[in-house]
């Protein structure tokens, strides 16, 4: 049984759709290379795993279960990002695109802006290369601020909702060593339609930009 | 109580014994602690000395930005510490020991990083001799194998993070090891040989072509100062 492979889903926007935030160059390398990367990998650790599997050798199989996690992350994790990014000018960046969720925020966390503090904080706390999500909760659905390490990947019972690239490839050339500006700026280009979506939708939904480019 | 508490965390211990010491009491500690505080060291080449293989303004990002940053993070995780201990709330110092070690390690890893490396007519570049290169035959089978498996540990850090030559005193011999993040090289390795693989270390001039910087940095090791360490360790 051949493994199925994935393949590099296009953004729903130019490269230069979200400057001044995120400028053309980081979006165009971070798309077609490091994510490219990630599916590649991702696709060759598959391969491999299936073929060791088929053939009763569950010691090289588990010996990919690693770099599937990590670049599986990472497809998981850009996938997600594209789609949570909408360009300014367009009303889906718009806090009023995600109404349910705004309030579900505000009570949460008493405000917009401590929501905002809260976040950023995390994001900027993360020790290394990471994201940081805002999640509902499996059993509760109450909503939850997650960082999480290089490319692991909301993928156990909550649904991300969305999802901020924190490794240094994704602000380096504009933002320098100035990642607290990143931060700032990369609100301004959130996209809150499909947070909201993500947020009434099932879990299965959250996710449904993979099966479509297989 | 305190030290009971920092046991687990690695660059702890370090991190407060070279705060507490007075300058010149050790080599590194000389020129990197004044008056109990971490400071920047001073580059013993210019920002621009390592190019083409690392950019001036890598460099100066890099020391003035990034480094910079690491020493102000422990100097003020070891001030909260300090904060707590004269509190008696080991909660708070216990709670600091995460910042200690990634700061501490930061400051420590970079310096290491800054010394092991130099321009092409201040020894950088060539290949290791004498001990140092006996050493590395006996272990790796040759120098060419042991860029190899530096490489190859380089490329395959997943996110941020270290690849080091060491000496494990336990085992007698050298090791190519990796640590995640700003992990210090601790225990009975003595750290010989610092790549720095964070993004921020290459990613102005290389961009996702990783591969290209760990090729390159090859002609900027300081393999003198290697030798030192390993006479030492
Ligand atoms: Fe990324
Ligand atoms: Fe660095």
């Amino acid at each position: 049984m051949a493994a199925k492979t994935y393949s590099l889903p296009p953004l729903p926007y130019a490269y230069d759709a979200l400057e001044p935030s995120i400028s053309k160059q980081i979006m165009e390398l971070h798309h077609t290379k490091h994510h490219q990367t990630y599916i590649t990998n991702l696709n060759k650790a598959l391969e491999v795993s299936a073929k060791a599997q088929s053939e009763g050798k569950l010691q090289d199989a588990a010996a990919q279960l690693s770099a599937i996690r990590f670049n599986g992350g990472g497809h998981i994790n850009h996938s997600l990002f594209w789609e949570g990014l909408a360009p300014s000018s367009s009303p889906d960046s718009k806090l009023d695109a995600a109404p349910k969720l705004t309030g579900a925020i505000k009570d949460t966390w008493g405000s917009f802006d401590k929501f905002k503090e809260v976040f950023g904080t995390a994001l900027l706390g993360i020790q290394g290369s990471g994201w940081g999500w805002l999640v509902k909760e499996a059993v509760t659905g109450q909503l939850r601020i997650v960082t999480l390490a290089n490319q692991e990947a909301v993928v156990v019972g909550d649904t991300p909702l969305f999802g901020v690239d924190m490794w240094e490839h994704a602000y380096y050339l504009q933002y320098l060593n100035g990642k607290a500006a990143y931060v700032e700026n990369i609100w301004k280009v959130i996209n809150w339609k499909t947070a909201e979506a993500r947020y009434a939708g099932s879990r299965d939904d959250a996710f449904k930009v993979l099966k479509a480019n297989m | 109580m305190a030290t009971a508490l920092f046991r687990t965390a690695p660059a702890v211990r370090a991190a407060l014994r070279a705060s507490s010491m007075k300058p010149g009491v050790a080599a590194l500690a000389s020129t990197s602690f004044v008056r109990g505080k971490a400071t920047l060291p001073d580059l013993s080449y210019d920002y621009g000395a390592l190019e083409p293989y690392i950019s001036g303004k890598i460099m100066e990002l890099h020391h003035k930005g990034h480094h910079q940053t690491y020493v102000n993070g422990l100097n003020s995780a070891l001030e909260t510490i300090e904060e707590a201990k004269a509190k008696g709330d080991e909660i708070q110092a216990a709670a600091t020991a995460p910042l200690l070690n990634f700061h501490g390690g930061g400051h420590k890893n970079h310096t290491l990083f800054w010394e092991n490396l130099a321009p092409n007519n201040k020894g950088g570049g060539g290949e290791p001799e004498g001990a140092l290169k006996s050493a590395i035959e006996k272990d790796f089978g040759s120098f060419q194998n042991l860029q190899k498996q530096i490489n190859t540990a380089l490329a395959g850090i997943q996110g941020s993070g270290w690849a080091w030559l060491v000496k494990d005193k336990a085992a007698g011999t050298l090791q190519v090891i990796t640590k995640a993040n700003q992990d210090p090289v601790i225990g009975n390795q003595i750290p010989l040989l610092g790549i720095d693989a964070w993004e921020h270390a290459y990613y102005l001039q290389y961009q996702n072509r990783k591969a290209e910087y760990f090729n390159a940095i090859w002609n900027v090791i300081n393999w003198g100062t290697v030798a030192k360490r390993l006479e030492k360790a």
